[in-house]
């Protein structure tokens, strides 16, 4: 069997932390490749090598058989490697053949020449089905047709192996499938790819073969065909990982989150939630469903106090909270796990010790009249890190050290440790590798059995269905629906989002027609 | 190379630099270097009056960093502590003009009317960055100009159409007869006294209140500032005056101490620009801005000798001391120079 790439028993170092460790990795010609680990395992340290912009202490990389020395990624760009860099490296104002060319611009007497580039970019575009104007502006065209311009620019710099960093993190559902089927037009044509991700369900629709890396250690290399999710999970994070979350049966009390009537404007003054009513009980946790932009983040805004209500009320526990402060909400009981960590969530030039105590930094033990005790605030953050599992260096570690999993868990530790009647939590995995997911969801779990209420908002389905124990679905501003996980499907929750009442209407939009 | 050593070999190679790349400007200019790096030094350390006036110098210094770096730390950038120091110096010196009264009230007043006066000037626009987002350079710009032109208009009619007032009362004076005796009589004043108690007033305010922790959480990020609570609107407006307070204290320097009266004034004294490096020399930090100012302070006040000394013309003077603060604001360069070089000896 002829292998384009051969990674074999690859060792990097940085200081004294060994980031790869006998790692090794072949890619066959014409397969698609997928390179899977947790969030911090040594994947794109991996791929940093192989595109040299790290030199290995061990082991070596064979190009169709040949040993080369990949001493910086110009070398890797002869070999035919090319990169779709997880973030891209465009210029903004910029049109997509200027992007393409940049770096290389052929000339016709000394002047750039666009047109001949801009026909090349067409013709490649059309032999990929990449369907790309050459001629259009970066800053103009969405976030996927970006993806297929970086696709692009490897292309034409004749690359035959194409790897692939985390592709699917902005995208869309829709352009999630359009890039599969542009990967697998890639491969007919020729080409071998590399995918980095840890997203399973990608994996096992799109892949050949799977190798795995946990911590820096090579695990093996897998036929996707003859393994499963659950198989490659536990591979991944090296133990038996539950995709059906556990939970007993709810049994929920008092009304805690009453919302009435609420009318919420986004900064626009265009209303965004629209008349929407909502009841949170003790010991239940409710799952918002819905697609993004329909009032899911102006609703828990405007229960937080961070944006003005235009008419309605939010009461907590039979209090009214409607248009108070931030820390007045956050006083009266309600904890915050916001959608955008890096946003809202953290300071992220602070240390982690201080962003732990965010919330409560103002008051006795920390504060005494003004002044804080910093010994108290590091105390508080080796407790929460050590219950909630934040792995750092420490207290003093700057928050934007930490990888996306443990922000989340020290924002977790945070918000929960206050013991909140009420936690909202906003996307509270969007981004993090299973193992994550699961801690986070298990916390969710305890707290409502302890006798709280939690909100959970959520763009994915699965996770919807799994935790809650009621689904709200909110759709243009308002609840349209509210089902019980057990007693619906993902088909109609999809629909409900969408805006159809589905219950005994089902044919409602052909009625319209007449 | 530890981390240690390049911490104290940049400093060092970056004033070597400065000093030579000024000796070669000397040079070409027709000037003997030797004798100009001679009267610099002698203008700075020369004789103990030189030392007493070389700290005089600092004092103020020391003050306008603070006032930058105050803001800074709270994400401001306050371009006005030029304008809020000289609505300080006038302030404090119509208290010391217009009432005599018992020392112990008059210059504690005349000390708080300065930083009220400087207050008041980074009060606006604190409040208009907080309430209406105006950008806070814009307006800290255009505040500079009225405190020019308005406080040269207010000293016009104290004065009775003069161009400086009277000299302050003496109850209000800074002046100290001990720091006189000791340097062969300089203007050294006890304000360098204040002005190093401020340093600790703003470690405190920064590192151990809970307004410290709030002031640099919103200067590192608004957003999640306003998510945990704090106001956001109140913290800008609070670090403005507080910036600018330090400021108009920095105007009581002058007014009180070194001058004892205001003169009208035909353009900036310069004192407010110099604080931006002296606090970014000084990476913003409480004592950081110790070394920027004593840096400033002294490469200021000691170029005053060359002209004289080593007959140096002011504008050759100038080049040069602006060229070693810029070595020394570039020690980044030399920090990755350094890097570099022991890149290679690793690779060899």
């Amino acid at each position: 069997m002829e292998y384009v790439i051969e990674m074999l028993n690859i060792r990097k170092e940085f200081g004294t932390f060994v980031a790869n460790d006998n790692i090794t990795l072949q890619l066959k010609k014409g397969e698609i490749h997928a390179l899977l680990g947790e969030n911090g395992a040594g994947k794109s340290t991996l791929m940093n090598v192989l595109f040299g912009l790290y030199q290995p202490e061990g082991g070596e990389i064979r190009v169709r058989g040949e040993k080369v020395d990949i001493s910086d990624p110009n070398v890797a760009n002869d070999l035919g490697i090319g990169m779709v860099h997880q973030h891209f490296m465009l210029v903004e104002n910029f049109s997509v053949t200027e992007n393409i060319i940049l770096g290389s611009e052929p000339t016709k007497y000394g002047v750039t020449n666009k047109k001949d580039a801009a026909k090349k970019v067409q013709a490649l575009s059309e032999q990929y089905g990449l369907n790309v104007d050459p001629y259009a502006i970066i800053e103009d065209i969405s976030v996927g047709m970006q993806q297929r311009v970086e696709i692009l620019k490897t292309l034409y710099r004749g690359a035959e192996i194409l790897i692939f960093d985390e592709p699917t993190a902005s995208l869309t559902p829709q352009e999630i499938t359009e890039l599969i089927q542009i990967m697998k037009r890639l491969i007919a044509e020729g080409k071998s790819i590399i995918l980095i991700t840890h997203k399973l369900k990608e994996i096992m629709d799109v892949s050949d073969r799977v190798t795995v890396i946990r911590k820096g250690q090579g695990i093996g290399t897998v036929i996707t065909s003859e393994t499963n999710p659950q198989e490659l999970a536990s591979l991944m994070v090296g133990r038996q990982v539950e995709f059906k979350t556990v939970k007993s049966p709810a049994s929920p009390k008092d009304n805690i989150l009453s919302v009435k009537n609420l009318v919420v404007d986004d900064y626009r003054g265009v209303a965004k939630v629209k008349n929407l009513n909502l009841d949170v009980r003790a010991g239940e946790i409710v799952g918002i469903a819905g697609i993004d932009g329909n009032g899911q983040s102006e609703l828990i805004e405007a229960i937080t106090g961070l944006r003005k209500v235009k008419s309605g009320t939010i009461s907590l526990h039979g209090k009214d909270i409607t248009g108070l402060k931030p820390r007045k909400v956050t006083e009266a009981g309600v904890g915050h796990i916001p959608q955008d960590r890096h946003k809202h969530g953290l300071v992220l030039d602070f240390p982690i010790g201080h962003n732990i105590s965010l919330q409560t930094y103002y008051k006795q033990p920390i504060s005494k009249s003004g002044i804080i005790d910093y010994n108290k605030i590091d105390e508080k953050a080796k407790a929460i890190i050590e219950a909630y599992d934040v792995r750092t260096q420490g207290p003093h570690e700057p928050a934007r050290a930490l990888s996306g999993g443990n922000q989340q868990k020290a924002i977790i530790g945070r918000e929960v440790d206050r013991n909140p009647e009420l936690l909202i939590a906003a996307l509270p995995t969007r981004g993090l590798d299973v193992g994550a997911i699961e801690f986070i969801h298990s916390r969710l779990i305890e707290q409502r059995d302890n006798g709280k209420a939690v909100l959970l908002i959520s763009f994915e389905l699965d996770e919807v269905m799994n935790v809650s124990d009621r689904i709200a679905v909110i759709h243009d501003g308002e609840i349209v629906d509210t089902v019980l996980p057990e007693e619906t499907t993902e088909q109609e929750l999809g629909l409900l989002m969408a805006g159809h009442a589905v219950r005994g209407s089902e044919h409602k939009e052909d009625q319209h027609v007449d | 190379m530890s981390t240690r050593a390049t911490n104290i070999l940049v400093p060092v190679i970056s004033v070597i630099l400065g000093l030579i790349v000024g000796a070669i400007i000397m040079l070409i200019s027709g000037y003997n270097p030797i004798d100009g790096y001679a009267a610099l030094w002698n203008g700075i350390f020369g004789d103990l009056y030189t030392i007493g006036e070389t700290i005089r110098q600092i004092t103020p210094y020391l003050l306008a960093g603070l006032a930058v770096a105050f803001a800074f730390r709270s994400g401001l950038f306050n371009i006005g502590v030029e304008g809020q120091l000289i609505v300080g110096w006038f302030a404090a010196a119509y208290v010391g003009v217009a009432v005599e009264l018992p020392m112990i009230i008059h210059l504690p007043l005349a000390i708080l009317a300065a930083a009220a006066a400087g207050a008041l000037w980074g009060f606006v626009p604190g409040l208009l960055k907080a309430k209406f987002h105006v950008h806070e350079v814009i307006v800290t710009i255009m505040m500079n100009y009225i405190a020019l032109h308005t406080t040269n208009a207010l000293i016009k009619t104290v004065s009775g159409g003069g161009d400086r007032t009277e000299s302050i009362f003496a109850s209000a004076s800074l002046r100290s007869e001990f720091l006189e005796n000791l340097t062969e009589f300089s203007r050294l004043h006890y304000g360098i006294i204040i002005a190093l108690v401020m340093v600790g007033v703003m470690w405190f305010i920064l590192e151990k209140t809970t307004l410290g922790f709030e002031l640099k959480a919103v200067g590192f990020n608004h957003n999640a500032s306003q998510y945990a609570g704090m106001n956001v609107n109140k913290n800008i407006i609070l670090a403005m005056v507080i910036s600018g307070a330090f400021a108009g204290l920095g105007g009581a320097m002058e007014a009180l101490g070194t001058f004892e009266y205001v003169s009208s004034k035909a353009g900036f004294t310069g004192i407010g620009f110099d604080g931006i490096a002296v606090a970014l020399l000084g990476m913003n930090t409480p004592l950081g801005v110790i070394f920027g100012a004593t840096l400033f302070g002294s490469l200021k006040y000691g170029a005053l000798n060359m002209p004289n000394a080593a007959g140096i013309p002011l504008e050759i003077v100038e080049i040069v001391i602006a060229v070693i603060i810029f070595f020394v604001a570039s020690g980044y360069i030399i920090r990755l120079f350094l890097l570099r070089a022991a890149k290679k000896k690793e690779a060899k």
